[in-house]
C-alpha cells in the first residue's frame, strides 16, 4: 500500500510529473555528455606515459631542434632509447578533414610507443617501405582507409603533395590509446625536403626519450636541458603526460566553462524539482494531516514524500543515463576527429546516479520536514 | 448482577484553550468541564466560532489544551508524547470529517483499509475486514471506485467505514453532513445512529443543524467557549 500511495501520488498530475521527468532526463543526459567531453579532453594525457620524456625547443614547439641532439640525449644517464617526431599538419582532400600526422623514426618510435599494436607483417611492411605509413583503427574507419591504399596529403607546413601507402592499421592496447593518428617515415619527409627546400631539412620537432625509471623523470629532464643550455637551441623537457596536460591546460578555461555549465544544468533541475515537490506537498496538506490524525507518524509522511521524489528522480535519471550511451555514440561520430577517445566512463555514470539521487533527496527535504512538523489542526484547516 | 461504578468514558476537567494571533490572544475555551458516558451519542451545537471544532479536536487527541485534564478510557492523554498520542488515536479514535478527507489516489476499499496498516495484520486480513466494513455502510459494490467516482454521501459512507475499521472506542465527527444534501445527510445520520445502537459506538458529533442533532441522545450547547446547557433528546 505504501508503494501504491507513492506511485499513484507521483503520477497524480500526469503532465506535471512528465515535464519534471523530462527535465531531469535532459539534465542528467546533458551532464553525462558534458562530463564525457571533459574526459575526452584529458584522455590524451591519461593515455600518455610518465616514462617518456618529450624534448622540444625551449622557445616554442614550432621551432625545430638540430638532428645531432639525438645522439647527445641518448648518452645521458637513465635514457634507454630516443626517437624523434615532426608534426606534419597536412590536409587530406579537404581542409575539414583534420587528423594528426607525425613523421617519426619508425623503429625506435614503435619501440617506445608499445601501446600502438600492429601485426608482425604490417610492422615489417611499414618499416621496409620508406613511403609507407600506418593509421589508427579509428582513423581508418572514419575515412575508409585500407591496407594498400595510397593517400595524398597536401602539406601546409611542408608545401606540396605527399603520397603515402598504407602499410598497417594499428589498434590500441586499451581504450585510452589514441587510435586516430597517422605515422610515417621521418626519412621520407627529410629526404624530400632536401630536394624541395634544403634549408628546412635535418630539423626535428621533438625528441622522445624512453627512460628506465619513471621516478627519475625530473632529474633526467633537467640533465637533458642542461646539456643544451647556452646552445643556440635550448630545450625544454617534460614527461609525455605533462606535455599532453600542457596542451589541455592551455584550453583549461573551456574545460572549466563546460564543467560549470554541467553543474548549472543540475542546479537548475534541482530548483525546478524542489519547487514542484514543495507545491505538490503544500496542495496535499490536508491529506497528510488526515494521515497523521489516523495515527500515522511523521516518519510515514517523510517516507511518502521522499519516496515520491526519489521515484521521479530515479525514472528521470534512469532514462537520462540510459540515453547518454547512444547520445555519446552519436556525438563521437560527428566530433570523433577532435577527440581520440570519446567514451562514457564509469565515473560519469556514477556521478549521474549521484546527482539524480541528490536531486531527489534535496527536493524532498524541505517539503518532508514541513509535512512532518505541521500541526494536524493547521493541516486540516487548509482544506478550504 | 453487580454493577461496576459507572466511570465516564470521556472526562474533561477545566479545559482551557487559547489561540495566539500575532500579539493578540484569542480565548477559545474558557474552562470546560463535563463527562461523556460510554455508548453515548452526543451532539455539540453552538454558533460559528464558539469553539466546537476546537473542543472536538481536543477530545480526538489531535490538539492539546493549554490547561486542564482530559481522561479518555482511563488514559490521561495530556501526559502522552506525540508518538504515544498517535498510537492512542490509532487505537481509540475514528474520524469523520466534513469534507470526508479520503485519499484521492486510493480506491474506496484501500481508503477503508488504510488505518489497518498500523496494525499487525496480513494483507488478506486487511482486505477482508475492509470489505466487511464497506458492506456495513452499503458500498461493497463500490469497493474499487476512486473517491472522485462517488457522490458526497457515498464518500462520507466510505469515511465512516474507515472510522469503524479499527473498532475505536470513540468516533468524532465534525459536521459530517455539512457538505451534503438533505437526503444524503439523513442516510449518514441514520448510519451513525445504527453504529451507536447496534454496536454501541460512542459518538461525539459537531453540527450546526438542529435536525441532525436530533439524531443524538443529547445535545450540548457551546457559547463563546463556555457550556451553556445540555438537553436530552426524546425519541
Ligand atoms: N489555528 C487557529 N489560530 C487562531 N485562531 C483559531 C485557530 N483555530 C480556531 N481559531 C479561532 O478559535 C475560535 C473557535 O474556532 P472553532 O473552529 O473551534 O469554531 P467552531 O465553533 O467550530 O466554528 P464553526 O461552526 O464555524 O466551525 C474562532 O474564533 C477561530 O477563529
Ligand atoms: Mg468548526
Amino acid at each position: 500500500m505504501l508503494f501504491t500511495l507513492i506511485f499513484r501520488n507521483a503520477f497524480r498530475h500526469r503532465l506535471r510529473t512528465l515535464l519534471t521527468i523530462t527535465g531531469l532526463t535532459v539534465a542528467i543526459l546533458a551532464f553525462g555528455l558534458l562530463s564525457t567531453v571533459i574526459s575526452a579532453w584529458y584522455a590524451g594525457a591519461e593515455g600518455a606515459s610518465g616514462a617518456r620524456l618529450i624534448t622540444r625547443n625551449a622557445i616554442s614547439l614550432i621551432f625545430p631542434l638540430p638532428l645531432n641532439y639525438r645522439e647527445k640525449i641518448r648518452q645521458i644517464d637513465g635514457v634507454r632509447s630516443v626517437s624523434l617526431a615532426n608534426w606534419f599538419g597536412g590536409v587530406y582532400k579537404e581542409p575539414k578533414n583534420f587528423f594528426p600526422q607525425f613523421a617519426v623514426e619508425p623503429e625506435s618510435y614503435l619501440g617506445i610507443y608499445t601501446e600502438y599494436r600492429l601485426t608482425d607483417e604490417e610492422r615489417r611492411e611499414f618499416l621496409h617501405d620508406r613511403k609507407g605509413c600506418i593509421v589508427g583503427a579509428k582513423l581508418a574507419r572514419t575515412y575508409g582507409f585500407k591496407v594498400g591504399d595510397t593517400i595524398t596529403l597536401q602539406g601546409r607546413i611542408f608545401p606540396g603533395n605527399w603520397d603515402f601507402v598504407i602499410r598497417g592499421i594499428y589498434t590500441g592496447r586499451d581504450a585510452k590509446t589514441d587510435v586516430s593518428q597517422m605515422l610515417f617515415h621521418w626519412d621520407y619527409l627529410n629526404e624530400t625536403l632536401k630536394q624541395r627546400s634544403p634549408g628546412r631539412a635535418n630539423a626535428v620537432g621533438v625528441y622522445i626519450a624512453e627512460i628506465a625509471e619513471q621516478g627519475r623523470a625530473a632529474e633526467i629532464s633537467r640533465a637533458i636541458d642542461a646539456q643544451f643550455r647556452n646552445s643556440n637551441a635550448e630545450t625544454l623537457t617534460e614527461t609525455d603526460r605533462a606535455f599532453q596536460l600542457g596542451f589541455v591546460s592551455r584550453t583549461e578555461s573551456i574545460v572549466v566553462a563546460i564543467r560549470i555549465v554541467s553543474y548549472l544544468v543540475i542546479f537548475i533541475i534541482l530548483a525546478v524539482m524542489a519547487n514542484t515537490m514543495a507545491m505538490t506537498v503544500r496542495e496535499r496538506s490536508a491529506e497528510y494531516a488526515t494521515l497523521k490524525a489516523l495515527g500515522f507518524g511523521p516518519a510515514f509522511l517523510v517516507l511518502l514524500i521522499y519516496g515520491e521524489s526519489l521515484a521521479i528522480a530515479a525514472i528521470g535519471g534512469g532514462i537520462g543515463i540510459a540515453a547518454t550511451f547512444p547520445a555519446a555514440a552519436a556525438f563521437a561520430k560527428t566530433l570523433g576527429k577532435f577527440f581520440p577517445v570519446f567514451e562514457v566512463s564509469n565515473t560519469t555514470v556514477a556521478l549521474q546516479v549521484l546527482w539524480a539521487l541528490a536531486v531527489g533527496l534535496v527536493s524532498a527535504f524541505f517539503p518532508a520536514r514541513r509535512a512532518a512538523r505541521v500541526k494536524i489542526v493547521d493541516g486540516l484547516r487548509s482544506i478550504g | 448482577m453487580s454493577e461496576l461504578p459507572a466511570s465516564p468514558l470521556v472526562s474533561l476537567r477545566d479545559i482551557v484553550k487559547t489561540y495566539h494571533r500575532g500579539q493578540q490572544t484569542v480565548p477559545v475555551l474558557g474552562g470546560i468541564t463535563f463527562d461523556i458516558d460510554a455508548g453515548e451519542f452526543l451532539a455539540l451545537m453552538g454558533p460559528s466560532g464558539s469553539g466546537k471544532s476546537t473542543l472536538l479536536n481536543l477530545i480526538a487527541g489531535i490538539d492539546r489544551p493549554d490547561s486542564g485534564q482530559l481522561v479518555i478510557g482511563g488514559v490521561d492523554i495530556g501526559v502522552l508524547d506525540e508518538a504515544e498520542l498517535a498510537d492512542w488515536r490509532a487505537q481509540n479514535v475514528g474520524f469523520i470529517f466534513q469534507f470526508y478527507n479520503l485519499m484521492p489516489v486510493l480506491s474506496a476499499l484501500e481508503n477503508v483499509e488504510l488505518p489497518l496498516l498500523l496494525k499487525d495484520m496480513t494483507r488478506r486480513e486487511r482486505r477482508e475486514r475492509a470489505l466487511l466494513a464497506l458492506e456495513m455502510v452499503g458500498l461493497a459494490d463500490r469497493a474499487e471506485h476512486a473517491p472522485s467516482e462517488l457522490s458526497g454521501g457515498q464518500q462520507q459512507r466510505v469515511a465512516i467505514a474507515r472510522a469503524l475499521i479499527t473498532d475505536p472506542t470513540l468516533i468524532v465527527a465534525d459536521e459530517p453532513t455539512g457538505d451534503l444534501d438533505r437526503e444524503s445527510a439523513n442516510d449518514i445520520l441514520h448510519l451513525m445512529q445504527r453504529l451507536n445502537d447496534e454496536i454501541g459506538k460512542t459518538i461525539v458529533m459537531v453540527t450546526h443543524d438542529s435536525r441532525a442533532a436530533g439524531h443524538a441522545h443529547a445535545i450540548m450547547h457551546l457559547e463563546k467557549g463556555e457550556l451553556s446547557g445540555r438537553e436530552e433528546v426524546r425519541v
